[in-house]
């Protein structure tokens, strides 16, 4: 028999350059599905939520049902909301990114329908009064102007939906957090710390992302609190 | 369809009620962990939050403590905790990942309050020639009500997601039900677990709002 390697592996410690080294391939691919996973659902919800958003706001009754059903589905724990669409998409990838998809609906409606109704009364007259039709008014007036509100909701969903995707190991599709399941139960100390640094610095990382690029495409606020 | 028939089959079947694994049994222990963490937590987060406001120091952490919570997922912190000594008392992860969880809520919705409290009353009291301690309890804190008793429904919220996920790293409640399901392969456990979870955390959000509806107007900051 050989002699165990007295290396941090063996030894169980938190921190170990052999784990990095060794299971590299693994982590990158944890990693890879991990970033999968947030931007495909947060897409999803950014594609869904504008348009319910600006109904939302064209129709004045359709607001308060739109925010109710998202309150209620904002209010249902990770761990249930898988559990429900588990007999629509069985144990898939799809199940994680519908249900991770559905909290970041819930978060971009809200502000970008903030962000629609922060929109000043003279500013939309003035553009009627230049000729705007209602579609060119909400194009290059109202949607503009709610980037702000809007940005801070997609960069909080994105931020949740990192760390809520991590959940997603209860049906195989956590990204990092199928390691951090499958160091549970082996008692794998490295392997655990190492993906939660890793899915906090993927959240920390997006967010700083967004943040970049919301300065880019919001030149105006930049320079009004300069 | 037939896989809702048969959760609800399951959910109405009188032998899954009663035992250790029994719903009434989870549903307790659910109910309980979130009760005394949700006090624990606001015996830690509240005091601090208000004595920071008061005194207009630390303002920059108190914000981003509920920024920086969001971004570190639950899951990671209760498998670190269950693999440190503190994995050795029994529901002691998951206290401690509760109570971690719901403090930054708290501790940023109150401190804002007190902080938005109109510096006009403010100064208004101070010329009055109340102490310290009277304008923080008789000025701040009632102003800052609204605010503070939305971070503890917050918090409330938080804390029943929180306790469902403790399941998947071996602590107890209703999130059991439905890792028990996902190992029994039982798609009808799974969803009845569920739905119990989804109903719990919608119950505690209801709760919360009958009390922000039944408060005097005061507390509900639609007051003058």
């Amino acid at each position: 028999m050989t002699p165990l390697p007295d290396d941090c592996l063996a030894r169980n410690e938190w921190i170990c350059g052999v784990y990095l080294s060794t299971r590299r391939q693994i982590l990158l691919d944890a990693v890879v599905q991990h970033l999968q996973l947030t931007s495909v659902s947060v897409l999803t919800g950014l594609v869904v939520a504008v348009p319910l958003a600006v109904l939302a706001r064209r129709w004045g009754w359709a607001a308060g049902p739109v925010l109710a059903v998202t309150t209620i589905l904002y209010t249902i724990p990770s761990l249930a909301m898988y559990s429900l669409l588990l007999p629509l998409y069985g144990l898939s990838a799809a199940l994680v990114v519908a249900g991770l998809a559905l909290y970041s609906l819930t978060v971009l409606v809200r502000n970008i329908l903030a962000g629609l109704r922060a929109v000043p009364e003279e500013t939309r007259q003035a553009a009627r009064g230049l000729g705007y039709g209602p579609v060119r008014l909400l194009l290059a007036v109202e949607l503009p102007l709610a980037l702000p509100a809007a940005m801070a909701g997609l960069r909080i969903a994105t931020v949740s939906a990192v760390s809520l995707a991590t959940v997603g190991a209860i049906v195989g599709y956590g990204g990092l957090g199928n390691l951090i399941y499958a160091g549970m139960n082996s008692y794998f100390k490295a392997q655990v710390l190492t993906a939660s640094v890793l899915c906090v610095l993927i959240a920390v990382a997006a967010d700083l992302l967004l943040l970049a690029v919301q300065r880019l495409i919001t030149p105006w606020t930049r320079t009004a609190r300069a | 369809m037939s896989t809702l028939a048969a959760a609800w089959d399951w959910l109405t079947d009188p032998a899954h009620w009663p035992g250790e694994d029994g719903i009434r049994h989870r549903l307790l222990q659910h109910l309980l962990l979130t009760a005394v963490c949700l006090l624990l937590s606001c015996a830690i987060a509240l005091p601090v939050a208000l004595v920071l406001g008061h005194l207009g120091k630390g303002g920059a952490l108190a914000v981003n403590l509920a920024n920086a919570g969001r971004a570190v997922p639950t899951f990671a912190v209760l498998v670190l905790l269950l693999l440190t000594p503190v994995g050795r008392w029994g529901d002691g992860p998951t206290v401690v990942a509760l109570v971690l969880f719901a403090v930054p809520p708290l501790l940023t919705n109150a401190y804002v309050g007190v902080r938005e409290v109109d510096r006009g009353v403010v100064q208004a009291a101070r010329g009055m020639g109340m102490t310290g301690r009277q304008l923080l309890f008789h000025v701040e804190l009632p102003l800052s009500l609204p605010l503070l008793l939305n971070g503890v429904r917050i918090a409330a919220v938080q804390l029943v997601a929180t306790a469902t996920i403790a399941a998947l790293a071996g602590g107890g409640g209703l999130g059991r039900i439905i890792t028990a399901g996902f190992n029994l392969a039982s798609t009808p456990q799974v969803v009845a677990g569920a739905f119990l979870v989804a109903a719990f955390a919608l119950v505690v959000e209801a709760v919360f709002e009958l009390a922000e509806r039944l408060a005097p107007a005061r507390a509900r900051g639609g007051g003058p």
